[in-house]
């Protein structure tokens, strides 16, 4: 059942360890109740693998941390600020918190250096040489800065992944959002983007990460999160989620994507 | 025991293709002559073509006259344009006094000399040139055709001719581009007072004929103005044509929105780019991009729309051309007057669907994902 590490009050949390609270946080479309009861504390440096059946709630999840779904009980924290309505508290957040989606989301009619800097311009002020000088050293950290002239349709889905994931962290952010970030792509170029995403752990950024790829989630998660029919069910080390799970559910889960 | 296996050593060299695969005789096999039934068709279009364009020919050029100062000077038995010739000055500029027509030559000019640059790829300064064009030429354009400043006063009742299509033209097109984007974004707002208030407005404006509407501008309004009130004619047809355009403006605009994918906006907002930034800088040039023919068809329909005003009495280039023919020493030349209208008309109409395929090709970024 859920491991709540923090009691559910509605203070903020305190100490600078923490990077996003949630507490007793729920979530209805009209009247579908898709998140049951959230409370979790990530902190700082940590590495969240969130995995479950599809329609558990864990892409709604990740999507509620920046506001792009709105909570209706419950508080999230991120940073120490609280989400609200507050439409410039909302960018301030988001601002901290860059996101890699399951489609990319490129901006089609910008060249791939585009994409990196329009952030960085327009949100951040930088100036424009030095957003594309960062953009070029990111891009050669996710190894395709020769692509960065041509634009995005040009691109195969693996280096479109790539380019998205340098254009979030082109806004020096604190905290990574990962919206199951391989499913869309072609198999053989799932390792070029996950190599990417391994190298992003061992810099210590936090990330929460929304996927199906459980060797990755062996090798880089602090901990794994099962979700299912909108609540966390268990959540526990790799070794342990793996080799000894406690809830029916989670070994049901285990045992079919395992399996082959 | 036969072997299955087989591997290729090297590739199989490129031929070239059969003879009768290429060249004007496998198009014509293909396009024209594919079927009896094509073979049908293409013999018939090619008999009316012989019917049609000959006599043409003939009457609007080889036994055309050029010269002449009535009907009656033309004798040829073909197209008398001689009476183009004598009214021209006054199909392009209307009542204009003729010793102040400079000033049209010269506005127009410089609208040419610097929107057309803007077009074109490559030219350095666009800048500058935009600005010019957007905020300091609609002073200058003002001053140079209504007066001020030292220059005489000519009263907006003497305008008339090409000059008055292409001001009622370029004011309501330059008007109705961003009015239209601000409704389809009002239409689309999460906020409901603006929503219905565009909605409102659109629904409203598109429910009645241009030309209820322009009788409303210039009958009805001034009777509820104050009286004493002058309220300049073509400043309401003005007014009322681009508030018309731009609610079809904002229709086309709203089918581009609603074209973008979600992931757009979601990415635009999860970088915490504002609703104007993501709007300004990833959605509509994206949407825009999508409805160009869209836009440049209701740019089109405008452009031949302005003939409507002469229902409430303006001179513009087709009813002075109406007008000429139906003066006492050229009756009998409507068929002229109707043919050049028509091929000025095409001229710019067809220029503007030019401009729009360039432009598309132009912003074409390869495949969407």
């Amino acid at each position: 059942m859920a491991t709540t590490e923090a009691a559910a009050t509605t203070s903020p949390p305190v100490g600078d360890d923490v990077a996003i609270q949630i507490l007793g946080m729920h979530k209805w479309y009209g009247n579908f109740h898709v998140l049951k009861n959230i409370d979790l504390t990530v902190y700082n440096g940590e590495r969240i693998v969130i995995c479950g059946p599809s329609g558990s709630g864990k892409s709604t999840l990740i999507r509620c941390i920046n506001r792009l779904e709105e909570h209706q009980q419950g508080g999230i924290f991120v940073n120490g600020n609280e989400l609200t309505g507050d439409l410039k508290g909302i960018d301030a957040i988001r601002r901290e918190v860059g996101m890699v989606f399951q489609h990319f989301n490129l901006f089609p009619h910008l060249t791939v250096l585009e994409n990196l800097t329009l952030a960085p311009i327009w949100v951040r002020k930088v100036p424009k040489a030095e957003a594309e000088e960062a953009a070029m050293s990111y891009l050669e950290r996710v190894k395709i800065p020769e692509q960065a002239l041509k634009f995005p349709g040009q691109l195969s889905g693996g280096q479109q992944q790539r380019v998205a994931i340098a254009r979030s962290l082109c806004m020096n952010p604190k905290i990574m959002l990962f919206d199951e970030p391989t499913s869309a792509l072609d198999p053989e170029m799932i390792s070029e983007v996950l190599d990417v995403m391994v190298e992003l752990a061992e810099t210590g950024m936090t990330m929460l990460c929304v996927t199906h790829e459980m060797g990755f989630a062996r090798k880089v998660a602090n901990r794994i999160i099962f979700m299912d029919e909108g609540e966390i069910v268990e959540q526990n080390e790799p070794e342990e989620f793996f080799h000894n799970p406690k809830s029916e559910r989670t070994k049901l889960f285990l045992s079919q994507i395992l399996s082959h | 025991m036969t072997d299955n296996s087989f591997v290729r050593t090297e590739s199989h060299p490129d031929l070239p293709p059969p003879v009768r695969h290429t060249g004007i005789i496998r198009w014509m096999r293909q396009n024209l002559f594919s079927s009896w039934f094509n073979t049908f068709l293409t013999i018939s279009s090619l008999y009316l073509l012989y019917r049609i364009v000959p006599p043409f020919l003939e009457w609007a050029i080889f036994s055309a006259d050029l010269s002449g100062s009535t009907y009656q000077d033309c004798t040829s038995g073909g197209a008398c344009w001689a009476m183009v010739r004598v009214r021209f000055d006054q199909f392009m500029y209307g009542f204009f006094p003729t010793t102040e027509r400079w000033r049209v030559d010269i506005g127009f000019l410089l609208l040419f000399a610097t929107a057309i640059p803007l077009m074109i790829d490559g030219i350095p300064g666009k800048k500058y040139l935009a600005i010019f064009v957007f905020a300091i030429y609609p002073f200058v354009a003002f001053l140079l055709f209504h007066g001020g400043f030292g220059l005489e006063i000519v009263d907006t009742a003497q305008w008339g001719g090409l000059m008055l299509t292409l001001v009622l033209a370029t004011v309501t097109i330059v008007v109705s581009l961003p009015l239209g984007i601000l409704f389809a974004l009002g239409r689309r707002s999460e906020m409901p007072i603006i929503r219905m208030i565009c909605i409102g407005f659109i629904e409203l404006w598109r429910g009645v004929p241009l030309i209820t509407v322009l009788f409303m501008g210039s009958v009805m309004l001034p009777l509820f103005l104050p009286p004493g009130t002058n309220f300049d004619k073509i400043l309401r047809t003005l007014i009322v044509m681009a508030l018309f355009a731009a609610a079809y403006m904002a229709e086309v605009v709203r089918g581009g929105l609603q074209a973008i994918p979600k992931g757009q906006y979601e990415a635009a907002q999860a970088m915490g780019l504002s609703y104007w930034k993501t709007m300004g800088l990833i959605i509509l040039p994206q949407a825009l991009k999508i409805v160009i023919p869209g836009i440049v068809n209701t740019f089109i329909a405008l452009f031949k729309d302005t003939t409507l005003v002469l229902v409430i009495g303006l001179l513009d280039f087709l009813s002075i051309i109406q007008s000429a023919t139906t003066h006492k020493n050229w009756l009998g030349t409507s068929t002229e007057g109707y043919v050049f209208a028509a091929a000025v008309y095409w001229i710019f109409c067809f220029s503007m669907s030019r401009y729009s395929i360039r432009l598309e090709r132009k912003l074409d970024t390869g495949h969407r994902n």
